[in-house]
């Protein structure tokens, strides 16, 4: 009996390294073949005139939430720039900071302005740095196809869903408006750890970092998408680019912050009257990085009018016009320190503090 | 000359002292390796039981045991580590009413049925199953067993029953139900694999007995070979829920991550091992409550599984049946 039972263990580890070589060999495949095809037709859009004799290394690390866009952004420009290496990273916004305020990174991505903790650590290391939008996401809040009542909801009415005390008590749609349908709330978001989640309590509840707990919580996006699907009653929330992608099986629900329903659109998002669910999206260069023509070819690349379409490629909104040549003339300024002050971007006009 | 060369006794004579040193060293090196595993189990259990202590001295025992929520990483902490036990063993009850019919009758299949040719093709298959990863079963699960689930009724079954509209009503698309049937067939191979062993063990003159006494071969293997090989048969089945309690992918991306109280297989539930999941894709930082949340749990788990193993070890040395 022993032996057969060893020899099935063994079998099935066999078979499991197996499907994991062939896993990793056909993604290391993958890898070589998109860095070849760009190698072949990247030449045009140079942000960086005479981009030929740029070399060196540009860290980037931050969060996963603003990687699509920079690791968009890298390939290209590592197409026309074959001596320059981009490496993105994804920690996490936080985790971003980390390395960036000890020194570890040119560039940090952050899908949150920098917070007050963070500044200070940066200070005590002796790290400046210039603040930079990327663009914008608008947080959207889902529903299913087959849901016919929610398509507009109230600020009031999504603090009602998902404030501390909902806890156990709200889980009806009537609750939530007496002539929605006597359904079960099924709810879906992000989980404690995520950006999106700080965001999202920031904008609609009463303090960052506290909602109810009692909700189909993940870290990973496509679970949301999939519950929501798969759930007559649900309703989640997460980045525009996740609607997008998923656009034919999800119905959007329009927010109403007291100036009538909004909903989430490249336009409504861009020109801010998605409120209050439109954030910016951010990276951070070190100033003394900025020496190296590499960092700062690449920094301005990011920004450029010219690849506002892989911007718009990844599933985000690009800035308008004139935010990006604001943001371009404080890259070129060199100007330091956060036009939040270590708050919330929750409500803040771009064009208006940059 | 006689001075120089060895005698006869000398030159026939072992290496004794070389021989034991090659020995020595082979036994320690061979020992060093037998212990790496015994050292890891070691160190796992005193990382459990460090982390859970830290744990339990910020939230009691009674409010693990009694409360009836699981928030651990909101700001309403509670910790009723009820809710993922429910889910946890319904999802795995589910998956033994699936996997013991199948697994069983399977075994009984292969031992007493099927011809040697037919058994030499059938056993490898059925170990294959095996050995498919348990993230493809989990999609498996999440994208074709619970879709197949909330097909909608034909139109003349719904004209009859009206409120019948889809295969399984109230089904969502995360679902204990579909997590259950998928980790059973998952399990199955163990089950048929093990029982196949315990009835391909029970003596040839037993069968040979039973038909000398004029019984068919249904009678025979009912009132004979099942009973002569139970303990070997319910300590497969022991194992195989013990496999299901601290399965992961499966219940991860099928059963959902909604903590729930209750048992109620149509929406999603949040099981143990999903939840060590959810908090270890995040960056929680060490030494908090939330990570050491994930140890208590993993205790519970580990405590549950060592029960069941224990009382299976037991089962299996108080009824067996001995055969020369």
């Amino acid at each position: 009996m022993a032996p057969t039972i060893r020899f099935k263990r063994l079998a099935g580890i066999l078979s499991f390294m197996a499907v994991l070589s062939i896993a990793a060999s056909c993604s290391g495949g993958g890898g070589q073949d998109t860095a070849g095809t760009e190698g072949t037709e990247g030449t045009s859009t140079a942000a960086s005139s005479g981009g030929s004799g740029l070399a060196g290394d540009v860290l980037v690390d931050g969060s996963s939430t603003v990687f699509p866009i920079s690791e968009a952004m890298a390939e290209e420009f590592m197409a026309e720039n074959a001596d320059v290496r981009v490496t993105v990273g994804v920690s996490g916004s936080g985790g971003g900071f980390q390395k960036f305020c000890a020194g570890e990174t040119d560039i940090s991505n952050a899908s949150r302005p920098i917070k007050q903790e963070e500044i200070d650590l940066c200070a005590e290391n002796g790290i400046e740095f210039v603040e930079i939008p990327i663009a914008f996401d608008g947080l959207s809040v889902v529903v299913n196809p087959e849901n016919d009542w929610a398509q507009c909801l109230t600020v009031d009415e999504l603090k009602t869903m998902w404030e501390p005390s909902a806890e156990g008590t709200i889980t009806n749609w009537n609750q939530i408006r007496p002539d929605f349908p006597d359904a079960e709330l099924g709810l879906y978001g992000p989980g404690t750890d995520s950006g999106t989640y700080d965001y999202f309590t920031a904008a609609l509840l009463d303090s960052e970092g506290e909602s109810r707990g009692d909700y189909t919580a993940s870290e990973d996006d496509n679970v949301l998408v999939q519950g929501v699907i798969g759930d007559t009653n649900g309703l989640a929330f997460f980045g525009y680019a996740y609607y997008e992608e998923n656009q034919d099986s999800l119905q959007l629900v329009a927010i109403d912050n007291g100036n009538g329903c909004v909903e989430p659109s490249p336009e409504t998002i861009g020109d801010g009257s998605y409120q209050p669910l439109s954030r910016p999206e951010f990276f951070y260069v070190k100033t003394t990085s900025l020496d190296n023509p590499a960092v700062r070819a690449f920094a301005e690349y990011q920004i450029a009018i010219e690849n506002k379409g892989l911007v718009e490629e990844v599933g985000y909104v690009a800035l308008p016009d004139e935010v990006l040549s604001a943001a371009q003339e404080r890259l070129e300024a060199g100007t330091t320190g956060s036009v939040f002050e270590g708050g919330s971007a929750v409500g803040v006009k771009l064009a208006d503090v940059l | 000359m006689t001075a120089s060369t060895p005698s006869e006794s000398d030159l026939w004579r072992p290496n004794r002292a070389v021989s034991k040193r090659t020995e020595f060293v082979v036994k320690i090196v061979f020992g060093a390796f037998a212990m790496v595993s015994v050292a890891t189990t070691v160190g796992i259990v005193l990382t459990l039981i460090f982390e859970t202590v830290a744990f339990f001295q910020v939230v009691p025992l009674w409010r693990f045991l009694t409360e009836t929520r699981w928030t651990p990483l909101f700001s309403s902490a509670q910790f009723g580590i009820m809710v993922l036990i429910s889910a946890t063993v319904m999802v795995s009850f589910i998956a033994i009413v699936v996997a013991l019919p199948l697994g069983l009758l399977s075994a009984i299949f292969l031992s007493e049925y099927a011809s040697p040719k037919m058994r030499s093709v059938l056993k490898p298959v059925l170990e294959l199953l095996a050995g498919v990863p348990s993230v493809v079963f989990g999609y498996f699960a999440l994208l074709f067993v619970s879709p197949l689930l909330r097909t909608a009724t034909p139109a003349w079954l719904q004209s009859i029953i009206p409120s019948w509209d889809q295969f399984i009503p109230g089904l969502q698309g995360f679902n204990a139900l579909s997590a259950g049937i998928v980790l059973g067939i998952s399990i199955t191979p163990l089950v048929a694999s093990l029982s196949e062993d315990a009835l391909f063990a029970v003596p040839r003159s037993l069968r040979d007995g039973a038909y000398a006494l004029g019984s068919t071969k249904r009678e025979t293997i009912i009132a004979v070979v099942l009973p002569a090989a139970l303990s070997g048969i319910v300590s497969a089945l022991i194992l195989a829920i013990s496999r299901a309690i601290g399965e992961t992918m499966i219940v991860t991306l099928a059963a959902g991550q909604n903590p729930r109280l209750g048992l109620n297989p149509l929406v999603p539930v949040m099981a143990m091992t999903a939840f060590i999941v959810q908090v270890s894709l995040g960056d929680t930082p060490a030494g908090s409550i939330a990570y050491q949340t994930i140890f208590a749990v993993g205790m519970t788990l580990f405590i549950i599984t060592l029960a069941l193993n224990i009382f299976s070890f037991w089962f299996v040395r108080r009824f067996r049946e001995k055969y020369e």
